[in-house]
């Protein structure tokens, strides 16, 4: 895809992501963060595919393998971590 | 089956936007997190269909291991350590995407000139790589420090040493020149030292950001470094040309800018004081005169007879009240100031804690109910009629200094006012000053009564009169 293209969706990104966090009361600022810090590890996907080519040799493998590592202890203990955390603020609130 | 992958993403970076939206409301939260683990399962499950992904083996045991680790440390993680736990993952997400940069680069180089696509992309996507492997680096690194500091492996105290804005200058100087190689002709052999220059920099770069600042700034350190995990997975997302990755990418950068600016502003201080000052390194050296006085101890059973008293009590808990693990015990306080007759609430600083939002999440654990938490905003016009004001562990945010003494070093930060309370209790350990170092004049107040030892035992012991009668 064309880098104009990419960029054009970066800039629009960035817009919507200050406006989604913008009005979040601040008793939720830490499971939004451990939240966002879960979507960060989107990585994984460029990991996957460093991962998974054939004609790597032993450093490209390894990048791809540690790559993939790192990047799903984030995505897995970060959804984790916020559910639990979450799942905190919902049990006191019998009345819902 | 390209197509269908983009369309995948596309779904995918939709469930983000919609999972980070219902974050922002207690109601909802819970099904947020899972739209937006959803979308990141889906992404994950389509690119495996991708025609360059040959071999799995090395993928499922990456998966394996990493999900792994991350599902052990998830479970295990106590609420007061959330801080130090948050700042690890956002350095394992920077280096993934350091790792990202790297093997795409270790794939192209030599052959950026053979790509077919117009000059201009090619410089996008070289400059990206840079990028994905400065932030990823300085995130990894800053992220490792952040960690220490906030675990107490190492002091937490800011580092601050002579010549050290010249050192951080020649660093950034040197990493826009190892840039500048780079980009200008990635195929060069010179650029291969650039790129590696490049590495070795940023991982340099994100410990030398990080020493200078204090125990006090770490929320903020914490939403920058999240910040920057989300801006180095965009930049991988330019470095592989791929959508999901930048959206999301920018989504979490924009939402750490964010949370950064929040915490700024309730600490009335500009990002750049934040970064450079090493504020909180001050050390109690700016005591105000000699106005200070001699503050005035209680006995927790003194301190009883007045609870017993009182019609509406308002708790304002900080994090020497985590590091205590008084929040249950607390909770219990609370419950029987009610049955006693009394309105109870909490009032929460925005900063208090380690992270944005840190202590509601341990209120939240002890079962403290949702409607009992006040905002600073909320509670401080009605503070004049609270009868007791009872502080455990908090110090700067409650530092009237920050609102009357211009000479102060935290003057303008917004606090939370219980010295208009008719009477303050303050829990603490000993008259040491907080994070910021300074010396609070509350203690000295007229109206307030230190409770001196461990917050948890005088909490209990409160408790314990409380059921004696």
């Amino acid at each position: 895809m064309s880098m104009i293209l990419l960029l054009f969706t970066f800039v629009l990104a960035i817009f919507l992501g200050v406006e989604l966090i913008n009005k979040v009361p601040s008793q939720l600022h830490t499971p939004l963060m451990s939240g966002a810090n879960a979507i960060s590890g989107i990585t994984i996907v460029g990991a996957l595919l460093a991962a998974g080519q054939t004609d790597n040799d032993t450093l490209a493998t390894a990048l791809g393998f540690l790559a993939v590592v790192f990047a799903s202890i984030n995505v897995v203990g970060g959804y984790w971590v916020t559910h639990r955390m979450l799942a905190m603020f919902k049990t006191k609130d019998p009345g819902k | 089956m390209s197509t269908f992958i983009e369309l995948s993403y596309i779904i995918s970076a939709v469930l983000f936007i919609l999972g980070l939206k219902m974050l922002g409301n207690a109601s909802t939260a819970v099904r947020g997190n899972s739209i937006s683990a959803g979308g990141m399962l889906l992404a994950v499950v389509v690119t495996l269909l991708h025609r360059d992904i040959v071999s799995y083996q090395w993928i499922i045991a990456g998966i394996l291991v990493g999900g792994g680790i991350g599902a052990i440390a998830a479970v295990r993680v106590s609420m007061t350590s959330m801080p130090e736990f948050v700042a690890l993952f956002n350095g394992t997400g920077g280096l993934a995407s350091l790792m990202v940069g790297w093997a795409a680069y270790y794939g192209m180089a030599g052959d950026y000139g053979d790509l077919e696509i117009p000059r201009g992309d090619v410089v996008v996507q070289v400059v990206a790589t840079f990028l994905s492997v400065l932030i990823g680096g300085v995130t990894f690194t800053g992220s490792l420090i952040a960690y220490a500091k906030l675990s107490e492996k190492i002091d937490g105290k800011p580092v601050l040493f002579t010549g050290q804005q010249w050192l951080n200058g020649l660093v950034l100087l040197s990493v826009v020149a190892s840039g500048v190689i780079f980009v200008i002709n990635p195929d060069a052999p010179a650029a291969e030292i650039a790129f590696y220059v490049t590495m070795g920099l940023a991982f340099v770069f994100g410990v030398l950001a990080t020493i200078p600042i204090g125990g006090a700034d770490m929320p903020v350190v914490i939403s920058l470094l999240n910040s920057y995990s989300g801006l180095a997975a965009c930049a991988a997302g330019f470095v592989i040309g791929n959508t999901v990755l930048i959206v999301s990418g920018s989504l979490v950068g924009a939402s750490g800018i964010v949370l950064t600016n929040i915490m700024c502003k309730a600490m009335n201080r500009s990002l750049a004081h934040v970064l450079f000052s090493g504020f909180g390194s001050a050390g109690g050296s700016t005591q105000s005169g000699g106005e200070q006085g001699e503050a005035k101890s209680l006995t927790a059973e003194d301190a009883y007879y007045v609870l017993e008293a009182a019609a509406s009590v308002v708790i304002v808990p900080g994090y020497g009240m985590a590091v205590a693990q008084a929040q249950h015990v607390v909770r219990e306080l609370a419950e029987l100031l009610e049955k006693n007759g009394a309105e109870v609430k909490y009032a929460v600083h925005p900063v208090a804690g380690r992270m944005p939002g840190h202590m509601n999440v341990l209120l939240a654990e002890a079962d403290v109910p949702y409607e009992q938490l006040v905002e600073m905003d909320d509670i401080n016009p009605t503070m004049e009629t609270v009868d007791v004001c009872i502080v455990i562990g908090a110090n700067d945010v409650v530092n009237p200094g920050a609102r009357d003494d211009e000479s102060s070093v935290i003057y303008g930060m917004p606090i939370i006012n219980v010295d208009l309370a008719r009477s303050v209790f303050v829990l603490k350990r000993s008259m040491a000053s907080g994070f910021a170092g300074v010396q609070n004049p509350l203690f000295f107040k007229e109206n307030t009564r230190m409770l001196f030892g461990d917050a948890k035992a005088t909490v209990t012991q409160l408790v314990n009169e409380f059921k004696g009668a």
